[in-house]
């Protein structure tokens, strides 16, 4: 007999397997979606991880997810109008993808209820290891969100917002999307909402085709009364480009986890961040990446906003596989700390198992420049203006790297909005 | 207008006195001109008037038109009308120049009980600021100051001064790091702002300067003092003979 004693399940990990025998019979999906699910609800029933688990080490989500919330039903949301004007705007409200399929020249969009229903997601259901906690939940939860797929050789003329907005209680969405061969997209990922407490678990798939082009930019604007739980995961393939921008600017617990691979020789990405930290809430982004063909690059650029007693963390991990040679991989991370009670944790990892590459990170915790903070006061811009401004220039340095008009103005307004609630 | 009176200043960290017992007088519609040997605190000067952290006052004081602005911090002064032209203007990322334009000319107008600049009428202001120092509209496009040349932050630094319309202006070797048509450019910008209501303090290790801007006096500043006044024949004098006279008569 096994005399290991499992500790005491918290009240969060009771919550969810409860939630799960309450929600089974309403879940979509055929015998192997099922079969998932069950896999899913297992790894959860073994606990969530806690700080001994080493990708979890600053985020201990077993202390830190005191409560889960009830599901929702009769919740009500609306869409919101786009962050970048003229975007074909796809709603997933409180869970359930909603409204009238919109049609795009070159592009399927499908609902992922019926992908689920049919089995036909079911191989990537799978968590991606055995510590991906994120994954594990939202495979036993997941009821919706959508499939788009963008066939190859297809320019969207606009972008299309994906938008995840909750209205407490527990919602759990996956999006996937294709991006065909030599195709090219800006696709926006939008994560809010408001009202009462909050489980939000949302996973997004990016499969990027062979010479295809996409930017990918999640804006996370939960209110303080939400947990969310993300997940990031994309491949990328010969000669194509992806770049994924991340701005985190409310949450209460956080976890965006990106987990991307290089497949294709040429394949190039990028991933520029902003977290914008404040009040009393934890925010981890979690990156691993490999390079798991020669040639192909990759440069990451994360700054942070340390605000009140707020909590950050920046995980980065890449992994140069032993064939990858040639492999070119850089990545930053600086954080401004703002507050004397706010902290950050930024741990930097390479993995190289291949002898001819370029790869290098770096990290800086600052404060404001003085320097800079009186060559504006010197211009009669009082200090916290002053102040304002260079927090803004810290991390909008990030956006105008983007190099497109509509999206940076756009950005800047995200930007421009905390900082009028938070300066 | 300016009005130092036995000024001694030491730098915060390490306690060192720099500034020892210096006065001046600077009247509106005056361009004095301060010269002297390195280290002798022309640059702290600069900095103190404008009210920098890095330096305490320990003894002395400094008269605005009549009103001590030992209290009043950086961006209280240039309010009021002080504008520090630096030596080395700041490169800073991520701000964007016109945003700062038109944050600082606000200010100044909110200073004096003026609405807001309309943006056409903003734009108007610092397209014809830019023509007259034959700077390329484009540049202020960029982050402020970042990328540009030695000659062009300092031709920068002037735009603002236009633009601002300051009461007192402090030039803290404007002319270092300029050839001569950007210094010529850069001696116009400074003499169209010549005005009975304003007054120039020129900072200068080099007559060169000052044959451009014609100062009304000048004053050689040494171990944080002035030690002689004149008119503009002290530089020439100066540029004569180096700083060895002046100093061994002070001595």
């Amino acid at each position: 007999m096994n005399m290991h004693a499992q500790p005491q399940r918290t009240l969060a990990e009771t919550a969810l397997i409860d939630a799960f025998g309450e929600r089974l019979s309403l879940l979509p999906g055929d015998g192997a979606v099922m079969v998932k699910r069950d896999d899913a609800i297992e790894a959860i029933k073994h606990g969530l991880p806690t700080r001994r688990v080493e990708s979890w080490h600053y985020t201990d989500l077993r202390r830190l997810l005191t409560k889960v919330p009830a599901f929702e039903a009769d919740a009500v949301v609306k869409a919101l109008a786009p962050v970048l004007e003229g975007s074909a705007v796809l709603p997933v409200l409180n869970g359930v993808s909603n409204g009238k399929l919109p049609e795009i020249e070159g592009v399927t969009v499908q609902r992922l209820s019926e992908k689920l229903t049919d089995g036909s997601v079911a191989p990537g259901l799978d968590p991606y290891g055995d510590d991906d906690a994120i994954g594990a939940l939202n495979t036993a939860f997941v009821a919706d969100g959508y499939f788009v797929d963008i066939a190859d050789g297809t320019e969207l003329e606009k972008p299309i917002e994906l938008q995840n907005l909750q209205a407490g209680g527990q919602s759990h969405v996956r999006l996937l999307t294709r991006v065909g061969a030599g195709a090219k997209a800006i696709i926006l990922e939008r994560q809010t909402g408001e009202g009462d407490e909050a489980l939000v678990s949302s996973v997004s798939q990016l499969v990027v085709g062979d010479g295809a082009e996409v930017a990918w930019l999640i804006v996370q604007e939960q209110p303080e009364t939400a947990t969310h739980l993300a997940q990031f995961k994309a491949h990328i393939g010969k000669d194509a480009k992806l770049t994924l921008f991340v701005m985190n600017a409310g949450g209460k617990l956080v976890r965006q986890e990106v987990v991307v691979r290089t497949t294709g020789e040429g394949a190039d990405f990028k991933l520029r961040g902003i977290n914008l930290l404040a009040g009393d809430t934890h925010t981890d982004t979690t990156m691993v990446l490999d390079h798991a063909v020669p040639h192909t690059t990759s440069t990451e650029v994360i700054r942070n906003v340390v605000t009140g007693k707020a909590r950050g963390v920046f995980q980065g991990r890449i992994n140069v596989h032993q064939y990858a040679q040639k492999t070119n991989a850089k990545m930053a991370c600086n954080t401004l700390l703002l507050s004397d009670d706010g902290e950050f944790s930024t741990k930097p990892e390479l993995e190289i198992f291949a002898d001819d590459v370029v790869c290098g990170h770096g990290a800086t915790v600052t404060e404001i420049d003085h320097n800079h903070l009186f060559y504006l006061m010197a211009r009669g811009i009082d200090e916290k203006s002053a102040r304002g401004l260079l927090v803004k220039a810290f991390v909008a340095e990030v956006i105008e790297e983007l190099d497109d008009e509509a999206l940076v103005d756009a950005l800047e307004a995200r930007l421009d909005g905390w900082f009028s609630t938070h300066g | 207008m300016l009005e130092i009176k036995n000024l001694h200043a030491r730098i915060v960290d390490d306690g060192t006195e720099i500034i020892r017992g210096l006065n001046l007088t600077v009247n509106a519609g005056e361009v004095a001109a301060i010269m002297g040997p390195n280290g002798s605190g022309k640059s702290t000067l600069s900095y103190i008037l404008a009210g920098r952290e890095d330096y305490e006052v320990t003894e002395g004081d400094i008269l605005y038109n009549g009103q001590s602005i030992l209290e009043m911090d950086p961006a209280e002064r240039a309010t009021a009308g002080i504008f520090l032209a630096f030596q080395y203007p700041m490169e800073i990322p991520g701000v964007a120049t016109m945003e700062f334009l038109k944050v600082a000319m606000n200010e100044q107008r909110k200073a004096r009980g003026e609405e807001p600049l309309k943006v056409p009428e903003f734009l108007k202001r610092v397209k014809e600021a830019a023509a007259s120092l034959s700077m390329d509209i484009n540049m202020l496009k960029r982050p402020l100051n970042v990328g540009f040349s030695g000659g062009e932050k300092k031709r920068a630094e002037i735009l603002q001064m236009k633009l601002l319309e300051p009461k007192l202006c402090v030039l803290d070797e404007t002319d270092s790091g300029l050839d001569i048509d950007a210094l010529k450019i850069v001696s116009d910008g400074v003499n169209a702002l010549r005005s009975p209501e304003r007054a120039i303090v020129v900072i200068t290790h080099y007559q060169r300067l000052l044959e451009h801007i014609v100062p009304d006096s000048v004053h050689v500043l040494y171990k944080g003092q002035v030690i002689k006044s004149g008119d503009k024949s002290l530089a020439l004098d100066l540029e004569a003979n180096g700083y060895a006279g002046v100093i061994g008569e002070a001595a």
